[in-house]
């Protein structure tokens, strides 16, 4: 097995992750990082110490586990819808995780142990939710057109949000901080958030890695995957279940952020080609890496006020979409 | 071998075949022809498990190949589709070893022994220059000699070919259908070929099953099933069959 790609990915990975707990409203320079993370602290460093610890690490944690989690969720709605503009938040599952994950907050505000649990099941559901009704609404026969996807997915996730602003707004008090929650900004601090989300994106990226021949076998078809012999309607369901809940885990605790499950396996794919055994960890390690730089941007771009990273990613996203649709319709190949 | 028994396939209310039994002995080429719409792809998708059946059974000696699960029919039967929308970015090498699905656990790890087939399987279609090559930058003949091998890289006894010629130019048309028939004999393999090129089947075929309207109208030799009758009434065309200047088989040209 050839690790060079793996290898390149993780010490991009590293890299942002020490930009993204060195940069911030305090700069921690990278000696006095060195000594935290050793565990030497000193009396000069103990700020540091705090700042590392209490809220920039859990916070790039948190950012790089919702980073692969859009990257690997990304890769796999593309893999099996055959289609290469598929996206959590394009074909509209991050805006129907929002809606789940907002229904349950105005049910009960996520600061107790069970409405952790409470807020990413909610958004699972609404995920599921939606992934269904885009897929009945865009396809045409047994195939999904891309545009088509596409279309119904903005379609359905605009009205997702439209009933998540009413909620919202209908609201007083403690789910008006849901707002800055849904542009992508990680209002939470300190462990909690990493605790709460890192089962579901276990359980959600486990399965998504396992799902890689599957994946190729679905690139020739159904009915090729079949006669070769992959279950096919049991494998789809697999990877649906499992991009789903992954997704779901990621807006559940950091908002919806759009664009970074395409353009990551976009990259990826570009670089070192189609086998999605491949291509799922890439764009996992690759989305972590990706989201953490975009972060870093949001908190130094107008410091000292601190952008919601969705704007970054959007902002960087658009074009890239854009680029990636005419390529879609000239070569109708990918 | 493969024996088909009593097949009848439905979609929505129009029934597409009707009650088809059919048998494609080890080593024998069977090449399955008709006109447009009569039946030929829905049999063989309804033979290889993909499409339900309303009745009737798929065997090969004891094992019913419709009750059980995909992956261990794959070991039974493979496919070759018509080579058109295959995923470009696949190496030819890629699409070769995922033919050995069928041994494989659900990572999809393959061992030496799977290489070992996968590259014998190439070798056999003459693609082994090809394995780095992306399938999209080949051309139609290089792509369907490529699904060839994907499927002899399955190992399987029984090998189905959904109109494999009908996109290829006519020198790839005769060298696929060469190689198909000198695989049948060497590997001992039951080949069921659909076909759209009357005089491919008639040149090729050790027996000819001739599909009508979802029914087999006639099977036999070539001589057999392509008269002028059988053409006419099926293809509703006046034809002349004459015997072929070099190889003696039918050659079957239309009338007026």
């Amino acid at each position: 097995m050839n690790l060079r790609p793996y290898l390149y990915s993780l010490s991009v990975l590293l890299l942002a992750a020490v930009l993204s707990v060195a940069i911030g409203s305090v700069f921690i320079p990278p000696d006095d990082l060195w000594r935290v993370i050793a565990g030497r602290t000193p009396q000069a460093v103990t700020q540091a110490a705090f700042i590392v610890s209490a809220i920039r690490l859990p916070r790039t944690v948190l950012v790089a586990l919702t980073g692969a989690a859009l990257g690997g969720s990304g890769a796999a709605y593309q893999g099996v819808f055959r289609n290469p503009l598929a996206d959590p938040y394009l074909i509209g599952v991050a805006s129907g995780a929002g809606l789940g994950a907002v229904l349950a907050m105005s049910i009960e505000w996520p600061y107790t142990a069970p409405g952790m649990l409470v807020i990413p099941l909610a958004a699972f559901t609404g995920a599921l939710a939606t992934i269904l009704l885009v897929y009945f609404l865009a396809r045409v026969g047994k195939t999904v057109p891309a545009t088509n996807l596409v279309l119904a997915g903005v379609a359905v996730s605009a009205f997702a949000s439209a009933i998540t602003s009413f909620l919202m707004l209908g609201s007083t008090g403690e789910l008006h901080r849901a707002i800055a929650w849904l542009l992508g900004g990680s209002t939470q601090v300190g462990w909690g958030p990493v605790w709460a989300v890192l089962p579901f994106m276990a359980v959600g990226m486990t399965s998504l890695l396992v799902s890689g021949h599957a994946l190729n076998l679905l690139q020739f078809g159904d009915d090729q995957a079949q006669q070769m012999g992959l279950p096919v309607t049991r494998a789809r369901i697999l990877v649906l279940l499992a991009a789903s809940l992954t997704t779901a885990a990621a807006v559940a605790f950091s908002g919806i952020i759009g664009f970074l499950g395409l353009i990551i396996p976009h990259l990826v794919r570009l670089r070192y080609g189609a086998d999605y055994r491949r291509l799922l960890p890439l764009s996992m390690l690759g989305g972590a890496a990706g989201l953490l730089l975009a972060d870093v941007l949001a908190r130094v771009l107008m410091a000292p006020q601190e952008l919601p990273v969705g704007v970054v990613t959007a902002i960087a996203g658009v074009p890239f979409f854009l680029w990636a649709l005419r390529r879609e319709k000239s070569q109708g190949l990918w | 071998m493969l024996m088909i028994e009593g097949l009848s396939v439905s979609f929505g209310p129009r029934r597409a075949l009707h009650s088809i039994s059919l048998e494609v002995h080890s080593g024998e080429v069977v090449a399955l022809i008709g006109p447009n719409g009569a039946g030929k792809s829905s049999l063989i998708r309804a033979v290889s498990g993909v499409v339900p059946v309303e009745g009737g059974r798929v065997r090969t000696n004891d094992t019913d190949l419709l009750a059980i699960p995909p992956l261990r029919r794959a070991r039974h039967l493979a496919v070759v589709p018509q080579a058109v929308s295959m995923p470009p970015a696949f190496t030819v090498w890629e699409t070769a070893l995922l033919g050995r699905t069928p041994y494989l656990n659900f990572l999809g790890q393959v061992s030496a022994g799977d290489e070992q087939v996968a590259r014998a399987a190439l070798a056999k279609v003459d693609a082994l220059p090809l394995v780095a090559r992306r399938v999209g930058e080949l051309s139609g003949g290089e792509q369907q000699r490529v699904l060839l091998a994907r499927a002899l890289t399955q190992s399987t006894p029984i090998l189905l070919l959904d109109e494999p010629t009908s996109n290829l130019d006519l020198h790839y048309q005769v060298g696929f259908m060469e190689m198909v028939c000198s695989l049948a004999k060497s590997d001992n393999l039951a080949v069921l070929v659909a076909l759209h090129d009357l005089n491919l089947a008639a040149r090729y075929a050790d027996r000819v099953a001739l599909l009508v309207d979802g029914s087999l109208a006639a099977v036999g030799t070539p001589p057999e099933v392509l008269t002028a009758g059988h053409i006419s009434e099926a293809y509703r065309l006046p034809v002349e069959v004459v015997p072929h200047p070099f190889a003696g088989t039918p050659l079957v040209l239309p009338g007026d």
